[in-house]
């Protein structure tokens, strides 16, 4: 049964104020990021400030449009647009021209596209499409392959348009698939790969030589144990087993302590004996308590330890040395203010530099004068917080929070799984680009070249995000559609 | 189908975006808030702060003709990263160096990151004509700029330890004012350094936006925050340069000092210390070269004879005693003491030149009779009603400073010497408490000994006795230019003898012009009075000292006379001062005198000395 709604009334208002509240600030900070002291002029349609508000004007043309356009249109034609959106892709692939090193624009005509921007709602569609089929639930092989496939195809199309960042952001719909039934502990796993690899990295390499001071090691296998044991806890509840197993630990190390007063001997060898014996035990209890989940604990015990050791390896043979280099500055390895980390120490500089008031419209000394790389674009938050200072970032801040609960909060309350899922991948898109882009300006995540959502300068990424979301907002105003 | 389960994981998703944020927030407290670091390095990085360099004051003499102004000089600064490929050869042809040299002095910049985007200096000082052909050629140079600076230019080759010169600042000068920075520049003697924080001004600064690359974008909001430079005071010495100019050209050839003091103020009218040199000599790229030189002569010429020098005041020092005597009541006027061609007691004997004997006060400064003080001093010293010979000595040390001995003057120059007057302390130490009498130190009643002047303050001696007891600490800076001179040089210094007790010493002083020791220091129709004195040197022959004012009353002019290894103080000091007294008070030399005049100009005493 369906009824008929206005759908001026049922739109979700707050959100678009947000995202016109968004854009607007964008636009200031575009602005004062390309403002030149030598050159004041305020629209001049050859710079990009002008040319960042023309995309905003047909911003506004797309908005209307697509809350116009009958919202089931998405469901008929998901996996069309999807199929399109990977051909542009491939096109793209094969024959966009290389700018700054990658190869992400096709170029028709006078116009110019990042494919990436189109590829992110149309898979969002696609994924809602599928799991929305009657009786879907992810769970087992069969259904999660699909799943997979249309996540990766997009991103291992991007990957070859050397754009490393933008293929990262399909991973984003993980979290989209964690709240649609992926069992929570895979996400754990993921952490724990980074967490191990960052211990690895960075509290040295020698773990094929063990020392009686490799902290690395050492380091690592103590987390792995400590997540061994949380996660007896969380899957057997099994009290009784995880003090024996502790205790088993605190028995070695208080060996090893004593054996080392006599003659020195590497830490990391008895912890690796006792690791070996509680993956044994753990495989004994197995069989004897006949459960599945002491087993697969033991296996999680022997993938952490072959995961560790093989991240160095990971590191050093299949990074490229630019990334190595990335992430050796990024973890404080290396202090290079002038090679890899210049960027992010601009970046630090200009926002540092912004103390409490900021410098006030237009005064920003280390934007104006280009210090930051990408200003307008992939480092347009260091223009805020120059500017703008602490109050004004912490505002911008405040406001990317309030809009991505309240997608949360939206794509919660669908009624439909189509909608819902595309929600949460609208949600999940947006979280990772506000993540990862403040935290590398900030000079807390990897430089990923990805722009911040409605703020950094670009005609394809403005559209991207707008249109992501305002088929959402579409879907959205129909949920009241359909009477249950 | 709704799983209760899985709608509490947007409560997990909702956690994780809050938690995020709170990450970065807390970072943004720690870069916004807790690190200032960040902004200095943003301003560092973005602000060129130009130093805008003040006209340094100029100095003007007692007649406000102009001694001492600037010249526009030239810096060449280089900012290394913006330094492009370029024709050193072309360089070095505009700026004159050869082509080695120049790379000798980029390889000596510091190469660090932080430098290469900073304007260091490459070479300072070039003249406007040098200038003149770099600055066609700048364009072709990216990377080299300019810096405008001033250097002294003086307009009379003389009084250059008087002026003093203007030099790099050294490190030290930097640790100790934070004025200065490296490669400024600052008064290193003379009025240049006494008078330094006035003449230096306040340098300004222009801020400037340096991009990414270190190219200018402009200026700072407009020039708004620019600080312009204040430019140093002027100031007028009471130096009389065509008086300083005679005196150096008398002092030609010879090694020596003459110090003129106008009694009536204390205001100094000529410094002369010889052997002298142009101060041009020690401004601009010469500047090292040619102080080597001259620090490196044996003859010191860097040495500022009328402060530094040291040397018993010998004859000129009977005046001070014969006034303290009668202030003691030790003597009157008519005490007459006898003079055997000298002074004896005992195995002790003064000898004395020829002269008449038994003279009263008047004729013992006239004929400069030995004696006579040897006699006064036994007499001051030994005498009872001081209890020893000890506090007797006391009183009379305490006299003899009063007339500005011992101690430092305290003149406006930077680096006064303060002779050296001894204590009873000094004698205890040498000869045991209680074991000296007045025979023992008899050499100081007749200024040798342990007693030593320097020119200045012979000269201030004379000025004490022309105004009948009172001094003003001399001084060279008559007026600052919107300031104010030290109040201390408007400050009355009182000897401890009373005024009357002058009148029969200066009539001794007179008389030894009309008819005494110093008749060649007679100036027709100006009342002279003069006193010759002649030191003692243990290294070669006796230094020739003349001591005098004139006229006799309301006096204009006191002036001191040294002339090392000359001899009788009549020889050449004596002469010298007359001759300058006749140029301050009449204009010109009297022609009946010019065979003195030229004497004095063409004698040269040191044959092997270099001429500077």
């Amino acid at each position: 049964m369906l009824r008929n709604i206005k759908i001026s009334q049922a739109v979700d208002w707050p959100t678009i104020l947000m995202y016109i509240v968004l854009v607007i600030m964008g636009w200031i900070s575009i602005y004062g990021a390309s403002y030149d002291f030598e050159h004041p002029s305020v629209f001049d349609f050859d710079q990009n400030a002008g040319k960042q508000l023309l995309w905003i004007g047909s911003c506004v043309f797309i908005c209307i449009s697509l809350l116009m356009i009958d919202s089931r249109i998405y469901d008929v034609f998901a996996y069309f647009i999807y199929a399109a959106a990977l051909v542009l892709l491939i096109l793209t692939v094969l024959f966009a021209p290389e700018i700054k090193g990658s190869k992400s624009w096709l170029v028709l005509g006078p116009v110019r596209i990042q494919t990436v921007e189109i590829a992110k709602f149309a898979t969002g569609l696609a994924l809602a499409k599928f799991m929305s089929r009657y009786n879907f639930r992810l769970k087992g092989f069969k259904n999660y392959l699909p799943v997979l496939l249309l996540i990766i195809t997009p991103m291992a199309l991007v990957l070859f348009q050397k754009e490393a960042g933008s293929a990262l952001v399909f991973l984003a719909f993980f979290l989209m698939l964690y709240r649609e039934g992926m069992p929570g502990v895979l996400l754990y796993l993921a952490g724990c790969c980074v967490i191990l690899f960052i211990i690895v990295i960075k509290f040295g390499s020698d773990l094929l030589q063990p020392t009686a001071d490799s902290i690395g090691a050492i380091l690592a296998v103590f987390f792995i144990i400590i997540t061994q044991l949380g996660f007896l806890f969380v899957f057997t509840k099994n009290l009784k087993q995880i003090k024996y197993i502790g205790l088993g630990y605190v028995f070695v190390i208080v060996i090893a302590l004593v054996v080392n007063l006599i003659i020195p001997v590497s830490y990391l060898y008895f912890l690796a004996v006792a690791m070996f014996l509680s993956v044994l035990y753990l495989s004994w209890l197995s069989i004897q308590l006949r459960a599945k989940p002491y087993v697969l604990i033991a296996l999680f015990t022997i993938g952490a330890v072959a995961y560790a050791y093989s991240s160095d390896y990971l590191f050093t043979s299949v990074l490229q040395p630019h990334q190595q280099m990335r992430i050796e500055v990024l973890l404080g390895m290396q202090n290079d203010p002038t090679g890899a980390g210049y960027n992010v120490n601009q970046s630090k500089i200009a926002i540092g530099s912004g103390q409490f008031l900021g410098k006030g419209f237009l005064n920003g000394t280390q934007t104006k004068l280009k210090y930051v790389p990408e200003q307008d674009t992939d480092f347009i938050f260091c223009t805020v917080g120059e500017e703008y200072g602490f109050w004004g970032s912490v505002l911008v801040l405040g406001l990317y929070l309030a809009f991505l609960l309240r997608l949360l909060h939206m794509a919660e309350r669908q009624r439909e799984t189509f909608s819902r899922v595309y929600g949460y991948g609208v949600v999940s898109i947006f979280f990772f680009h506000f993540a990862i882009n403040i935290g590398m300006v900030l000079g807390l995540a990897p430089v990923i070249g990805i722009p911040l959502p409605f703020f950094s300068y670009g005609g394809s990424s403005l559209w991207g995000f707008t249109i992501l979301l305002f088929i959402f907002l579409r879907l959205d105003a129909s949920r009241l559609e359909k009477m249950r | 189908m709704i799983d209760k389960h899985l709608q509490n994981r947007k409560s997990v998703l909702a956690g994780i975006m809050m938690i995020i944020v709170v990450i970065y927030v807390l970072q943004l407290i720690n870069l916004q808030i807790f690190n200032p670091t960040y902004k200095e390095h943003a301003d560092s990085n973005a602000f060129l702060n130009k130093t805008q360099y003040p006209a340094r004051g100029l100095m003007y003499d007692r007649n406000e003709k102009l001694l001492v102004y600037n010249k526009p000089a030239y810096d060449i600064m280089v900012v290394l990263n913006e330094v492009e490929p370029f024709d050193t050869v072309d360089f070095c042809k505009a700026v004159n160096l050869s082509v080695p040299f120049f790379k000798s002095l980029i390889n000596k910049l510091p190469k660090d990151k932080g430098y290469s985007y900073i304007p260091q200096l490459l070479l300072s000082q070039l003249s406007v004509e040098e200038y003149a052909v770099l600055q066609e050629k700048l364009f072709k140079f990216p990377g080299f700029y300019i810096q405008n600076r001033t250097l002294r230019e003086y307009t009379y080759p003389c009084a250059a330890h008087a002026l003093g010169s203007v030099g790099e600042v050294s490190k030290t000068n930097i640790e100790a004012d934070d004025y200065y920075r490296s490669g400024d520049y600052a008064g290193m003697n003379g009025v240049e350094k006494h008078y330094e924080k006035e003449l230096r001004g306040k340098k300004g600064v222009e801020i400037l936006l340096r991009d990414y690359r270190g190219r200018i974008k402009g200026k700072y909001e407009e020039g708004e925050m620019d600080i312009d430079p204040i430019s140093g005071k002027n100031l007028t010495l009471s130096l009389d340069i065509d008086l300083q100019m005679y005196g150096e050209q008398l002092m030609q050839g010879k090694v020596g000092s003459v110090v003129a003091i106008e009694p009536a103020t204390g205001e100094i009218l000529a410094m002369v210390s010889s052997p002298s040199f142009n101060p041009s000599d020690l401004v601009g790229r010469q500047r090292t070269k040619n102080f080597r030189a001259l620090n490196n002569d044996p003859i010191k010429p860097l040495l500022d004879r009328p402060l530094m020098a040291r040397y018993p005041p010998g004859s000129t020092f009977k005046v001070v005693n014969s006034l303290i005597f009668k202030e003691e009541e030790i003597i009157t006027p008519a005490t007459r003491f006898s003079c055997n061609n000298g002074f004896v007691a005992g195995r002790l004997r003064v000898g004395c030149h020829h002269h008449p004997n038994n003279l009263d006060l008047v004729g013992s400064i006239q004929h400069s009779c030995n004696a006579y003080y040897c006699h006064g001093l036994r007499a001051m010293l030994d005498n009872k009603k001081y209890g020893s010979t000890e506090n007797a000595f006391t009183v009379w040390k305490d006299a003899v400073v009063s007339f500005g001995f011992g101690y430092k003057l305290g003149v406006d120059f930077p680096n006064e010497n303060r002779g050296y007057i001894p204590n009873a302390e000094v004698y205890n130490k040498i000869y045991g408490k209680g074991s000296w009498r007045a025979l023992t130190v008899i050499s100081i009643a007749i200024g040798q000994g342990e007693v030593i002047s320097t020119p200045i303050q012979t000269a201030n001696l004379a000025a004490a006795i022309a105004n009948r007891g009172y001094w003003y600490p001399p001084h060279i800076v008559k007026h600052i230019e919107g300031g104010k001179i030290d109040s201390m040089y408007y400050k009355k210094r009182h000897t401890v003898v009373d005024p009357k007790h002058f009148d029969s010493t200066i009539e001794g002083m007179r008389m030894a012009v009309v008819a005494g020791t110093a008749r060649v220091a007679a100036i027709d129709s100006v009342e002279v009075c003069g006193k010759t004195g002649t030191a003692q040197n243990p290294h070669g022959k006796d230094h020739s000292i003349f001591m005098a004012f004139a006229p006799k009353d309301n006096p204009k002019i006191a002036i001191a006379v040294f002339v090392e290894n000359a001899g009788f103080g009549a020889t050449w000091a004596g002469p010298i001062a007359s001759l300058m007294m006749e140029k301050y008070l009449k204009g010109s030399i009297n022609p009946k005198r010019k065979y003195l005049e030229d004497r004095m100009l063409n004698t040269n005493l040191m044959p092997s000395a270099k001429k500077h």
